[in-house]
């Protein structure tokens, strides 16, 4: 579904990913961990085509498609969904009136017919649930005055709502107490499906304990230095990031199939 | 992102689509101002001596006036013997003629306007929308005048008011905005045209929405409207008004004069959605609309509010306000302002308290994009005799792109202490981090300025009769075309 060849990218001049291997799979969940400023939000920043970011090498395929030349809102359109480490507010916009014009889009974009108000508040009250979330929460407006848990509860509303074929969560568990993060990791594991990939960015182990990755794989200074099952979040709980430090530098580039 | 530059250069090349010219067979007054100009426009709608008089005391005050310079705006100087003051479609006869009197091209070019000039209802059982039609300098017909007869309220041109309404004329002709007023609005008395007139008797609630629709179509001509309104005790009614102008290369005028009274216990509601022509791209063109627009809370217990989206113009100089006299009355100034390309607005309230427990709200949402220059500028003032005054204004200005601007002068002068005033004020910009965030979820980018705009503007929409509210919203999306890039 994702295939990601040797991508290498600039931020103001200052090399930032240094060859990017990453191949996903239609059902996979896999997780990059890596510390702060390893690289992760810009990989996710850069497959959802925010600017500001220069690709120098490399190429990311999306169901065969080159992703990196399709504008922001065709991806989204096509599938792909960013859950914001930082969620933006729109004041006066309510997520009801923000989601009927995402789903609308998408669904001209794919030839189908739009929904009416009413059509988009049924199934959005619908998807409430995954979140826990009671359907007042539609009537406010985006991430206007939310406290953290709300800002992350509304982005897997969203998530809920739009159907990604492919869902990028970045730093989904910063800022969020128990109860949030059980309550976000609960409405993510709902949306695992054999059809849908994930890609979960996160520095801490905490969020795979409740969503279980097929994969983990380790960013650090804009490489993936290692990959391997669940065992291996485990494993940088116990000994941090340091560990992997230490190791001679030959075994630092592992690519993953 | 070729394509998606591509999109934009095809939204920049879109024009003005109210830009179109009918033509008439028009009776014109030759260019420039004098006694004579003055004496011929009172000639021609056969108007009484007093009427007569008061023009050309205007005129002869005006003479005396310079042309201010304090606004935030800039313009080269108006050659006022340049501009034509009375331009009229010929008419078969003289005086008001009913609808099916009026020149079909007439009736076709505000067909393309949208407005409904004819007496159909809306929907079943919906009443329509009483319209006076104002072309160029006089009205060209009024719809419902009938329906609206059997409550008792009078809905007709200016004109028309003066020869069958002539003590209501003149009891409350200048009551509100005075002669001496200012520059444009003394300019105003002496050569106004044609306006409408409205007065709602006592108790009587009126049923649908009035409405005049103004439209520029001579060249070269100044368009000096006068409006008065007058809702009698515990009398209700909600009035729109709606504009446009061909395009042109050259800047015309308009300065009209609005004057509202609410007796006590009276509400007036007046929205206006402004869409003059704003001038090209690079600011060439465009109507100059400077406007006195200013509310009289007469009575114990009586409102009025001003509701205004303003999309075009060149540039917009009004200051719609109220005067509270009336103890416990209430003012309100709900606006939406608009400068894109190089468009300027200079645009505001005043809200005067002089009676007990007067109130008064103020929101006002100004965006600049392109060159645009956005100015609000406000004062609140309370007088001594306002005990238990309160005001509340909240002033946000949201900048699109980093070549606009957004100014706010908010001015109070408070006397009596027991007053309450709060102010908010907040700038904000429209950020790449929204764009991207609705992009994200498939919006386009366009499509996402929009958005974010009429949540800003949210506020003030919801104060609009609602088919108006969609329309302000439609106009805002046309009007900024092009702005993001």
């Amino acid at each position: 579904m994702l295939e990601i060849r040797n991508l290498c990218a600039r931020v103001e001049g200052k090399e930032i990913l240094k060859g990017i291997d990453l191949h996903v799979k239609a059902g996979e969940v896999h997780a990059i961990m890596g510390p702060n400023g390893s690289g992760k939000s810009t990989l996710a920043h850069i497959l959802a085509g925010k600017e500001g970011y220069e690709v120098t090498a490399g190429e990311a395929l999306y169901e065969g498609k080159n992703l990196l030349e399709m504008d922001p809102e065709d991806r989204a359109r096509e599938g792909v969904f960013l859950a914001f480490q930082y969620p933006v507010e729109i004041a006066g916009v309510s997520i009801a009136a923000f989601l009927k014009a995402a789903v609308n889009a998408g669904r001209k974009h794919r030839g189908q017919p739009e929904l009416d108000a009413m059509e988009i508040l049924s199934m959005l009250e619908d998807r409430c649930k995954f979140v826990e979330m009671n359907k007042e929460f539609l009537k406010r407006n985006v991430n206007d005055g939310f406290s953290g848990g709300e800002k992350k509860r509304n982005e897997i509303l969203q998530m809920a709502v739009l159907e990604p074929r492919l869902a990028i969560l970045d730093e989904t568990d910063s800022g969020l107490d128990i109860d949030a993060l059980r309550i976000v990791a609960g409405g993510v594991n709902k949306l695992r499906r054999p059809d849908r990939a994930m890609v979960v960015v996160t520095h801490y182990q905490r969020l795979l304990d409740y969503i279980q990755p097929d994969h983990v794989h380790v960013l650090q200074a804009g490489r993936i230095v290692k990959s391997g099952g669940p065992e291996l979040a485990h494993e940088l709980e116990k000994s941090g990031y340091r560990w992997l430090e230490l190791e001679p530098k030959g075994a630092q580039s592992v690519s993953v199939r | 992102m070729a394509s998606e530059s591509e999109t934009i250069e095809e939204r920049l090349k879109q024009d003005y689509k109210w830009g179109f010219v009918t033509t008439v067979d028009a009776d014109e007054a030759p260019r420039g101002l004098s006694e004579e100009i003055v004496r011929l426009i009172s000639a021609k709608k056969q108007e009484p001596d007093w009427l007569l008089e008061w023009r050309l005391k205007s005129y002869r005050h005006w003479l005396t006036m310079k042309e201010p310079t304090w606004q935030n705006v800039k313009y080269p100087a108006i050659n006022y013997q340049d501009i034509i003051y009375y331009s009229a479609p010929k008419q078969k006869k003289a005086g008001p003629q009913s609808l099916a009197e009026v020149d079909p091209e007439i009736l076709k070019a505000y067909e393309k306007l949208g407005i409904p000039l004819h007496e159909r209802e809306r929907l079943a059982g919906v009443p329509g929308i009483a319209v006076d039609a104002v072309f160029d300098s006089v009205s060209v017909g009024t719809t419902f005048k009938n329906k609206l007869a059997k409550l008792g309220i009078v809905f007709c041109s200016f004109s028309e008011a003066v020869h069958e309404h002539p003590e209501l004329i003149r009891k409350y002709l200048g009551s509100v905005v005075p002669y001496t007023d200012n520059y444009f609005a003394t300019l105003n008395s002496a050569v106004f045209s044609d306006g409408s007139f409205c007065y709602v008797p006592k108790g009587v609630r009126c049923p649908m929405e009035l409405s005049t629709y103004f439209r520029i179509n001579a060249a070269d001509t100044g368009q000096f409207e006068r409006t008065l309104i007058i809702a009698d005790e515990g009398s209700y009614v909600s009035y729109l008004e709606g504009c446009t102008a061909p395009m042109r290369d050259t800047n015309q005028l308009h300065a009209a004069v609005v004057e509202l009274v609410a007796l006590r216990d009276a509400q007036i509601k007046y929205s206006t959605v402004q869409n003059w022509y704003p001038g090209d791209k690079e600011g060439k063109g465009g109507i100059y609309n400077f406007v006195t627009k200013r509310g009289l809370c007469k009575g114990e217990s009586s409102k009025v509010s001003w509701t205004q989206v303003e999309t075009g113009s060149a540039i917009t100089w009004k200051y719609p306000s109220c005067v509270l006299l009336g103890d416990n009355s209430q003012g309100a100034f709900y606006s939406v302002a608009l400068a894109n390309n190089y468009q300027q607005a200079d645009t505001g309230t005043k809200m005067i308290h002089i009676g007990k427990n007067t109130k008064s709200t103020i929101i006002s949402k100004g965006i600049s994009a392109g060159h645009g220059q956005n100015t609000y500028r406000g004062l609140v003032r309370i007088l001594k005799s306002a005990v238990n005054a309160r005001n509340y204004s909240q002033c946000d200005s949201m900048l699109i792109g980093d070549k606009c601007g957004a100014h706010t002068f908010p001015n109070m002068d408070v006397k009596n202490s027991t007053a309450h005033i709060e102010h908010e004020a907040m700038t904000s910009k429209i950020g790449e981090d929204q764009l991207f965030y609705c992009q994200q979820r498939g919006i386009a980018q366009e499509d996402a300025v929009n958005l974010i705009v009429n949540g800003f503007c949210r506020q003030v929409f919801k104060e609009l009769p609602m088919e108006f509210a969609v329309e302000a919203q439609k106009l805002l999306a046309v009007s900024l075309e092009g702005s993001v890039g």
